[in-house]
């Protein structure tokens, strides 16, 4: 790597430095935020039992590692939010598919599932609660409900947008639609299929939380409800972070972006 | 002389909603074993519907096709069909694109996996079974879609302006090429076109087809004295002007 010229050193020099200031501004931001959020509450322009402030927000946190009960909700709601996240990839894929191999089906359920996609479905969660009680699977469906039509929908349009002159081919190479579906369809949907993964695990965890709100005795948003009604904003904003870490922790797992899957197979 | 394909008194129409196009009228004639015959016509006059009818993929509604004797339906031969664009898929490598319809057909044995591996080594792609098709020139991607075609060991092959989608000069090159390669397999081929000069330069005989609905102008046998009857030859010898004339003259009469 020593012969490298000038002029491509000086490129990968400036690259670096740009990367560098990239993270060094991400963290200057959250520290400065932290510091005028602690700063104003501690001198009383903001009031800290209102707004809290991030060294009680540190300490509640603490102490909620200490008795471990942090661990108890953070596990319920991460389980929650993976079942009902395995159970909507594998049901939107099997119904994308029917109505693929369908166009009559496909006509025929169109305005359904365009209705069911904008129902605003934390308004659902109340009545899942009647429907199923007030037990896991109501949370699950809860879960399942933020995300199912809108992942059926965006699979269903990125089958049919595949080239048709490679589903030509295979008829003309003697194949038929399951062949079409499985050598062409299929593997040409992956990076839609992946990035479609990426947008649901985050929104089967606030269709979980949503449902934990109203029908849990464990789990991030019981945790949530349950600091609000004694007043404790430290303990909502702790929750409100972690849920949306883990979501980024689940949707951005550097490997699984659909620009890194390799394109063999 | 044997025939791999006839057609009788074929008739096809488009429907939508605002009516009924027709696309093919009283369409009749044979191809011999061997033979390379190509049809020409003014764009959009049916010439792919053609080619669409004798794969299968569409029916006709009127007159019967038959293949090696045999009705269409009934017919166990392969026909290989070559596309204007050669739809290699880029989530598999080469090798694995050209077994795709050894893959479909369940005709994978180590008797045909090696008859892939023998035609890419043929035709220079050995070194690019596991490339993945971008990284291949046009002429080597529609080299390799025609493998897919012949390791099926069609009798029959239809090529639907297959060189369309390259540059000139690549054109002329895979033109000569596959021509060859298609003369040496000893295969009969069907070549729809609207390029003269490529017409010219691969056919026994050439077919004019009307504007739509297409009908069967005139079928002009082509003669050329060359001790190598290559394309790229034929494109130099005197006979070549001659046709080309021929041809343009008759496809721009209308009567």
């Amino acid at each position: 790597m020593n012969n490298l010229s000038a002029e491509q050193k000086k490129y990968l020099l400036m690259h670096r430095r740009h990367k560098r200031i990239v993270s060094i501004s991400r963290i200057l931001i959250l520290l400065s935020f932290l510091f005028v959020w602690e700063f104003t509450a501690n001198v009383g322009i903001i009031d800290s039992f209102i707004f809290s402030s991030p060294s009680k927000i540190a300490l509640c946190f603490f102490g909620m590692l200490m008795d471990k009960s942090i661990f108890l909700h953070l596990g319920v709601t991460l389980f929650e939010t993976i079942i009902s996240f395995l159970l909507v990839i594998a049901i939107s894929i099997l119904v994308a598919v029917a109505l693929w191999f369908s166009s009559k089906l496909s006509e025929i359920l169109d305005p359904y599932l365009v209705v069911l996609n904008s129902l605003p479905k934390s308004a659902l969660a109340p009545l899942l609660i009647v429907w199923l009680g007030a037990t896991k699977t109501t949370i699950i469906v809860a879960g399942m409900s933020v995300a199912i039509f809108g992942s059926i929908l965006s699979l269903y349009t990125s089958f049919t947008v595949v080239d048709p002159g490679k589903i030509k081919l295979i008829y003309t190479l003697g194949g038929n639609r399951f062949h079409a579906l499985s050598k062409v369809v299929l593997p040409s949907s992956i990076p839609a299929i992946i990035s479609n993964m990426k947008v649901n695990i985050g929104l089967c965890l606030v269709g979980v939380i949503i449902g934990e709100f109203l029908a849990a005795r464990d789990g991030l948003g019981y945790l949530i409800i349950y600091s609000s009604q004694v007043f404790r904003r430290d303990g909502i904003l702790i929750q409100s972070t972690t849920s949306s870490y883990i979501s980024q922790m689940l949707s951005l797992h550097p490997d699984v972006r659909p620009e890194k899957i390799p394109q063999a197979r | 002389m044997e025939q791999v394909l006839e057609l009788k008194h074929i008739h096809y129409a488009y429907h939508t909603l605002d009516g009924e196009t027709p696309a093919l009228t009283d369409i009749s004639f044979a191809l011999n074993k061997g033979e390379f015959v190509s049809i020409v016509g003014p764009s959009g006059c049916g010439k792919s519907t053609l080619l669409s009818l004798i794969s299968g993929l569409l029916e006709p509604e009127k007159g019967l096709i038959k293949i090696n004797g045999k009705y269409l339906k009934e017919s166990t031969t392969n026909v290989g069909y070559m596309l204007q664009h050669d739809e290699l898929f880029e989530w598999r490598t080469i090798y694995n694109n050209v077994i795709l319809g050894l893959e479909i057909q369940h005709m994978l044995t180590a008797r045909t996996r090696e008859r892939a591996h023998d035609l890419l080594d043929l035709y220079g792609l050995r070194q690019f079974e596991s490339s993945h098709p971008s990284e291949l020139s046009g002429g080597m991607r529609q080299r390799a879609a025609l493998i897919r075609t012949l390791v099926l060991e069609p009798d029959l092959l239809l090529l639907d302006e297959p060189f369309s989608a390259l540059d000139y000069q690549t054109r002329l090159t895979v033109g000569d090429d596959i021509g060859q390669i298609i003369r040496k397999e000893g295969k009969s081929a069907l070549l729809v076109t609207h390029d003269l000069s490529e017409a010219i330069s691969l056919a026994d005989r050439v077919i004019i087809l009307s504007g739509r609905p297409a009908t069967i102008k005139q079928t002009i046998p082509l003669i050329f004295d060359l001790d190598a009857d290559t394309p790229l030859n034929r494109r130099n010898a005197p006979e070549f002007k001659t046709y080309f004339n021929l041809i343009w003259k008759e496809l721009n009469t209308d009567e």
